[in-house]
């Protein structure tokens, strides 16, 4: 899953054909309308009057966000999920940006392998590792607990922050961190006075994405929490698979709004492309 | 890197006022450093990633009863029994068709939005990279949930194509495999976009140019020159679909209201309905070592174009 291509130097294409360059435009166009279909008929469900979805829409409403508020279901979801959110970002941050500092900053064997190490769980399906974390958690009694939730998410989100945290890294200019070293600065003044500043960004963008991935994380969820304390995603899963109401569009929209929100936070910072 | 460097000028500071056996102690000190640095992170990655994954490992091979019973053992009977039922073939089988499917048309319909963010030079790159990216950021439960609106038997496809007059009855494309699929390009199209943009290093417009001014038209230039340099990126983005549909959960499970049986959805039934945890983490490993193949060779290829 690496995206690291130097596109953005390539010389731009001649236009060559004047005949096929409307057809074109007209498939991309569509092309994005199926990309994008999902989320827009979210849109429009959540302030449609009428409950069922009905060509061209009936009406205006805010009814389905008044009802959210009320909605214990909902609310206690999110109340979850935002816990769990939270813990995993300040967890994985404490030890994915040392381990990404070490990384960077320091010459030791088999540094290539605890690398990929570090990013393996990016390549392991979550259906599997959610549950392998069943089988163990449930002898330790932490299924449908906070704390068994935010364990399930650790592994997940990790390879995201000791990646943006080192590619800050690799660019960060040094010559700093040696100046203060030289000046008598120690390890700690120069991480927190040097080093952290210089690589922000990364850890920023990387605590986000940490964030926003446990926060829409399902499936882990399910397994090791689905029966006792559902987040979200699982309250929203449960509900769609049994009835699906205008209720669950406007809920959809207020997520879809806060990871729009993180989107253009994260591009800001340093770059969607280069974060996922 | 520009570690070494930076330790190379500190230490020819210091060399002129240190003797050799400060050094030693500066290199004892950054191995302390280092893994103290590292250690949480292992620990942390052990305990919640390993553990589990080597717990389930072993549970594959204990003797399971369909009422949670588990009788710890070294026995081959999940595996045995995952790929000599017929019914098990049949769901390893549903599952890789529907990732060749998924991953065959969500790399057709990504490659021309995949080509256009290459080449444009458009002051909306950024915007239309962004816009074709941003799902990603997006919950899969909340766009399965679009789909089945879309998709429905009084939704948004059947009810336009019913008043229109062209079909009398709904068209069956949801409690299906034809609407996971559906869902399922759609979902995995951003993935497929990035992979194909960061693939497509080595077209050049140079080439496509010379092709055109030597008298290519404009299918021979996209066939000979623009298609072959495009391959690489076409097949690491359909391997990476794949790999995603495979272990895909969420949305076989909404859309395909329960008709659709595939690993994933197996896994879970035999994890929360059945409690057969032996046979769900048989199934898991199966499940594994099929996306870890296909992974080392998505791994190969890359390194390959990036090289």
């Amino acid at each position: 899953m690496q995206q690291t291509l130097a596109v953005d130097e390539a010389p731009p294409f001649k236009p060559r054909r004047r005949i096929g360059r409307p057809a074109f435009g007209t498939l991309l166009f569509l092309l994005y309308i199926f990309l994008l279909a999902p989320l827009l008929i979210v849109f429009v469900i959540a302030f449609e009057s009428n409950q069922y979805l009905s060509f061209p829409p009936q009406g205006f409403t805010l009814k389905w966000f008044e009802m959210l508020p009320s909605e214990s279901i909902f609310v206690d979801g999110m109340k979850v999920t935002l816990v769990v959110a939270a813990s995993v970002t300040v967890i994985v941050l404490a030890i994915g940006v040392p381990a990404a500092l070490a990384l960077d900053r320091y010459e030791f064997k088999g540094k290539g392998a605890l690398h990929a190490f570090f990013l393996s769980p990016l390549l392991v399906p979550s259906i599997v590792l959610a549950l392998g974390l069943v089988l163990i958690l449930t002898p330790l009694g932490l299924t449908n607990t906070y704390e068994g939730i935010i364990i399930g998410h650790v592994a997940i989100t990790f390879p995201f922050v000791v990646r943006t945290t080192l590619m800050s890294l690799t660019t960060a200019d040094t010559s700093c961190e040696a100046a203060a070293r030289i000046l008598g600065a120690g390890a700690w003044t120069v991480f927190r006075r040097i080093t952290l500043p210089l690589i922000r960004s990364g850890v920023i963008a990387g605590g986000i994405i940490a964030f926003i991935v446990s926060f829409d994380e399902a499936v882990i969820s399910l397994f090791v929490a689905g029966s006792g304390l559902p987040t979200l995603p699982v309250q929203i899963f449960q509900y769609v698979s049994n009835s699906a109401d205008a209720a669950v569009a406007a809920l959809s929209v207020v997520l879809i709004l806060i990871s729009l929100g993180v989107v253009v936070v994260v591009e800001r910072v340093m770059g969607l492309r280069k974060a996922l | 890197m520009t570690a070494p460097t930076e330790t190379q000028q500190l230490m020819s500071v210091r060399a002129g006022v240190l003797p050799g056996a400060l050094e030693k102690a500066k290199a004892a000190r950054d191995r302390r450093t280092y893994l103290l640095l590292l250690l949480p992170a292992i620990l942390g990655l052990f305990a919640t990633f390993l553990l589990p994954l080597g717990y389930m490992v072993k549970m594959s091979f204990d003797r399971g009863a369909p009422d949670g019973v588990i009788e710890s053992a070294f026995t081959l009977d999940s595996y045995v029994r995952a790929l000599s039922d017929p019914y098990y073939w049949q769901v390893i089988w549903n599952t890789f068709q529907m990732g060749i499917i998924v991953g065959v048309l969500c790399v057709l319909v990504s490659y021309p939005i995949a080509l256009f963010l290459v080449r444009t030079r458009s002051r909306f790159r950024g915007l239309l990279m962004a816009v074709a990216v941003a799902p990603l950021l997006t919950s899969a439960i909340v766009r399965t949930y679009g789909w089945m609106v879309i998709l429905g038997s009084n939704g948004l496809v059947n009810s336009s194509l019913h008043s229109m007059g062209l079909i009398d009855a709904p068209l069956k494309l949801t409690n299906n495999m034809t609407g996971v699929e559906i869902g399922l390009v759609e979902i995995f199209m951003p993935y497929a976009i990035l992979t194909m943009v960061s693939g497509f290093g080595r077209l050049s417009s140079q080439l496509e140019e010379a092709a055109g001014s030597l008298g290519a038209n404009g299918f021979q230039v996209f066939a000979r020159i623009t298609l072959p340099l495009s391959l690489p990126g076409v097949l690491a983005s359909f391997l990476m679909v794949f790999v995603l549909t495979i272990s895909t959960f969420v949305t076989p499970t909404l859309l395909g209201g329960g008709t659709v049986q595939v690993l994933a959805t197996e896994i879970y039934d035999q994890t929360t309905g059945v409690l057969n945890w032996p046979f769900a983490a048989a199934l898991s490993v199966i499940l594994l070592a099929l996306f870890g193949a296909i992974i080392a060779v998505y791994q190969r290829l890359t390194r390959k174009i990036g090289g």
